[in-house]
């Protein structure tokens, strides 16, 4: 299958994370499940007028296409014109162009959240109008509409992250080729179940601290950030503690907060990103699947069980209480 | 006038990039330069909680995240009156330089390197191994540098949780410590990327390419053995005369990079035919030739209007001088200011290409050995981020060296909210349109006297010189 990626109102870094994946050759195990990167902004050789010849034959469908990537979100102001991004060299919307390929591309990847659901890129009073492809924050219609269905009989596929992992992207894109994700494989906002059904908070490092309700109150504290520092683990659609960043990271793994960038409006959740709303000093933002009264009630008790070695490490950046080693685990009482 | 085309997309830039050009005898006579991509960052900002610029900014970019985050964590401590504790400073420092190093490693092999497969030099002696080794996607040199990318940025997994995107950098320092095993770690995976660039591509000790002090050497060095990737290069270099090829201003700017407890690792200022102080107040950005409502101002005083209908513009990028001057940045301009000999004698005849991805490897071979020290000097027990609290009212700036020049937050808090926000980013200086006085910027000077080439299309040359600035198109506009 070839492969056309095309960039518009996003910056580029799920591109530079995608170059970032854990394979020995990156573009030889796309090459290799049958991938074939037709043109990409970062990685290919074709400049100017060579990148135009070739987009007009897709878009004339002189030649089929695949797979059409598109990165960044779709800006389509000012006034509808789509004028904050006209492709260099061609004075023509960048709108205009990724409607004009949709139609002609077996399966349309949105890939990150700008993409996917306008992202950062709608933040704030959304000056150039900006929305995903199919998406417009969790509402469907963006700029293909809530209809819309590619050749190859897929949604947009939204393989949503601010910035993707590589993994994401890499897994999405083989399984496409290997004919092994279909319209059942993606969640009610069109990412891929495989990472999208997870929970930020699962595999978190923090857990011990999550459990005890033991809270970091500072940066570079070790407590759960969840009750003061604005985190959204718990309740964010993706496999980041499992899949690892770069190595060994992850957002919490990196001492902030998860602003669950995988979600449809993560950008303006109408509060300060790394605090915790909270009403009679309860987070509002509680587990999704939790019933509210039982989850103060566990932490309550939990906060008042928390050992010492658990209070005090949270809120330090060191560990400053190790665990008890007087009685080692498999001797005798 | 003579004929008249337009070119875009540039690719293997970061973003989107149309250029201009005006031929008069079979020479570039103009060239105006188009960021065609408009996204609105500093007016998001507006009315935020000052801390949300630490999530918002990152994303300017996905490959001078970790300079943005940097550069915002600098003006909130400024603005808090606050200085970061040491092992902060320390963190902040790598953070910074392994992004530098990723994207000089990056820049050269993916981005530059390959248009020197193209056709048009099939003709040329290098030309078999050059396809070989640099033809994009297909060439055998991603084989090794991606994967060495990849392994380096694993730091940025510990030091910063991920890359790009990271909220570890704060004002007060980081919010990741680094336990005695991770230090480890860290100084592990610097010392596996020293002995890639050492064997793969440099062709020697690092200490050895950082200690040329001329061009003269540095023939004479590369003369000597086969040198790697940049052997490969300084030989096309000198076959092409890349060293006469894209001559820009001649005047150089640097914020400074790596501000370590002691002060930066390379110090900041003006080169203008020698060195210069910086005077900040010195910075507007002019908007004559931009898509921008208002009239010249500081950045302390600017604003960010979008008029895409305005006449007589061609670029969404504002034009930055200093006291009315076109300024190049980048990493020549780094270590032409931070007074590296190899650097200064590279501009004696003017800056170039060659002289510009020169200055990157060599930046790469004396900034490494520095990071190895650096992470030795994190001290596990001690803080790594300082308290602080926020003001109500107060200003501040945060100036950094991104891999591709210098970039400056102007920050102001007003009743707790952010109230202004202003930066010019590195590209934003390189390819800025002309000035109310018709200066063109950087690049479009660099254009002028080109030859053209032989069909209507631009000549490859131009896609040498566009890129030896490694642009960051994204960033420039913002």
């Amino acid at each position: 299958m070839n492969l056309l990626w095309l960039q518009s109102g996003g910056c580029g870094g799920c591109s530079m994370s995608l170059l970032c994946h854990e394979s020995a050759d990156l573009f030889g195990l796309l090459a290799d499940a049958g991938i074939e990167i037709a043109w990409h902004p970062s990685l290919s050789e074709a400049s100017a007028d060579e990148v135009l010849d070739q987009l007009a034959v897709y878009e004339r469908g002189e030649q089929p296409l695949d797979m059409l990537c598109i990165e960044g979100a779709l800006l389509r102001g000012p006034h509808g014109s789509g004028g904050f991004h006209r492709l260099a060299g061609s004075g023509r919307p960048m709108t205009e162009i990724v409607r004009s390929l949709a139609q002609r591309a077996r399966y349309v990847i949105a890939v990150g959240s700008c993409a996917a659901y306008g992202g950062i890129t709608a933040a704030g009073a959304n000056l150039t109008d900006a929305c995903g492809l199919q998406y417009e924050d969790h509402l469907g219609g963006g700029l293909l509409g809530a209809d819309f269905v590619s050749r190859g009989g897929m949604p947009v596929i939204n393989i949503a992250g601010c910035p993707t992992h590589p993994g994401w992207v890499v897994d999405s894109l083989m399984a496409l080729s290997l004919g092994q994700l279909t319209p059942r494989d993606l969640d009610p906002v069109g990412r891929p179940r495989f990472y999208a059904d997870r929970l930020v908070h699962h595999g978190c490092p923090r857990n011990e601290f999550y459990e005890f309700k033991a809270s970091a109150e500072q940066p570079s504290q070790q407590g759960c950030l969840m009750e003061h520092m604005g985190c959204k683990g718990t309740r964010a659609h993706a496999d980041c503690n499992t899949r690892l960043w770069n190595g060994s990271g992850s957002c919490l793994r990196g001492g902030f907060a998860c602003i669950a960038c995988t979600e449809p409006g993560f950008e303006e959740p109408g509060h300060p990103l790394s605090q915790t709303p909270k009403i009679a000093g309860i987070p509002i933002g509680l587990p999704l699947d939790m019933p509210k009264a039982w989850f103060v009630a566990l932490g309550a008790l939990s906060k008042s069980a928390t050992p010492r070695r658990v209070r005090e490490n949270a809120v330090s950046f060191r560990v400053e209480v190790p665990p008890d080693s007087s009685k080692p685990p498999g001797m005798k009482p | 006038m003579g004929r008249r085309i337009v070119v875009g997309p540039f690719n293997r830039v970061e973003g989107d990039l149309e250029v201009a050009l005006e031929f008069e005898q079979d020479r570039i006579s103009a060239a105006y330069v188009n960021s065609p991509l408009f996204r609105g960052f500093e007016q998001m900002l507006i009315g935020k909680h000052p801390l949300d610029a630490l999530h918002f900014v990152p994303r300017i970019c996905g490959i001078c995240s970790v300079a943005q985050s940097a550069a915002a964590s600098m003006a909130l401590a400024q603005a808090a009156g606050l200085s970061p504790c040491e092992n902060g400073r320390i963190c902040a420092a790598l953070t910074q330089a392994i992004e530098n190093l990723a994207d000089h490693l990056s820049h050269f092999v993916l981005f530059f390197m390959p248009d020197f497969a193209r056709a048009d030099y099939a003709e040329r002696a290098w030309s078999v191994e050059a396809v070989e080794r640099y033809k994009a996607i297909a060439g055998s040199a991603r084989r090794e540098v991606v994967p060495a990318r990849t392994r380096l940025l694993e730091t940025m997994g510990l030091l910063a949780g991920r890359w790009p995107h990271t909220g570890s950098l704060q004002p007060g320092g980081s919010a990741r410590p680094i336990d005695a095993s991770e230090r480890l770690r860290l100084y592990a995976l610097l010392r596996g990327f020293r002995a890639f660039l050492e064997r793969t591509l440099l062709g020697d000790a690092l200490e050895a390419v950082a200690a040329i002090d001329s061009v003269g050497s540095l023939r004479a060095w590369a003369a000597a053995a086969p040198r790697g990737d940049f052997g490969r290069f300084l030989r096309i270099a000198d076959d092409l005369d890349l060293w006469r090829l894209g001559r820009a201003t001649d005047r150089y700017l640097s914020y400074g990079a790596y501000l370590l407890p002691e002060g930066p690792l390379y110090p900041g200022g003006v080169w203008d035919g020698g060195p210069r102080p910086l005077h900040l107040d010195a910075i507007a950005e002019d908007v004559s030739h931009a898509w921008m409502g208002g009239d010249t101002a500081r950045p302390r005083d600017g604003s960010t209007v979008p008029m895409p209908d305005k006449p007589g513009a061609y670029s969404w990028c504002k034009a930055p001088r200093l006291a009315g001057e076109v300024v190049e940045v980048g990493a020549l301009a780094r270590q032409v200011v931070a007074g590296h000999p190899l650097a200064r004698d590279m501009i004696r005849h003017g800056g170039s290409v060659a002289a510009r991805v020169v200055a990157r490897l060599l930046e790469m071979a004396r900034t490494l050995p520095e990071m190895e020290r650096w992470v030795m000097r994190l001290q596990p027990d001690e803080p790594f981020c300082a308290e602080f609290e926020l003001p109500q009212d107060a200003d501040g700036v945060g100036l950094v060296e991104a891999a591709r020049g210098s970039l400056g937050h102007w920050l102001s808090i007003r009743r707790g909210r952010i109230a202004s926000y202003q930066i010019i980013a590195p590209t934003t200086w390189n390819f800025s349109p002309r000035d109310a006085a018709g200066q063109p910027g950087a690049l479009e000077q660099a254009l002028v006297g080109v030859a053209a080439g032989a069909d209507r299309r631009a000549p490859v040359s131009v896609q040498h010189i566009v890129r030896s600035f490694d642009p960051c198109m994204v960033c420039t506009v913002h």
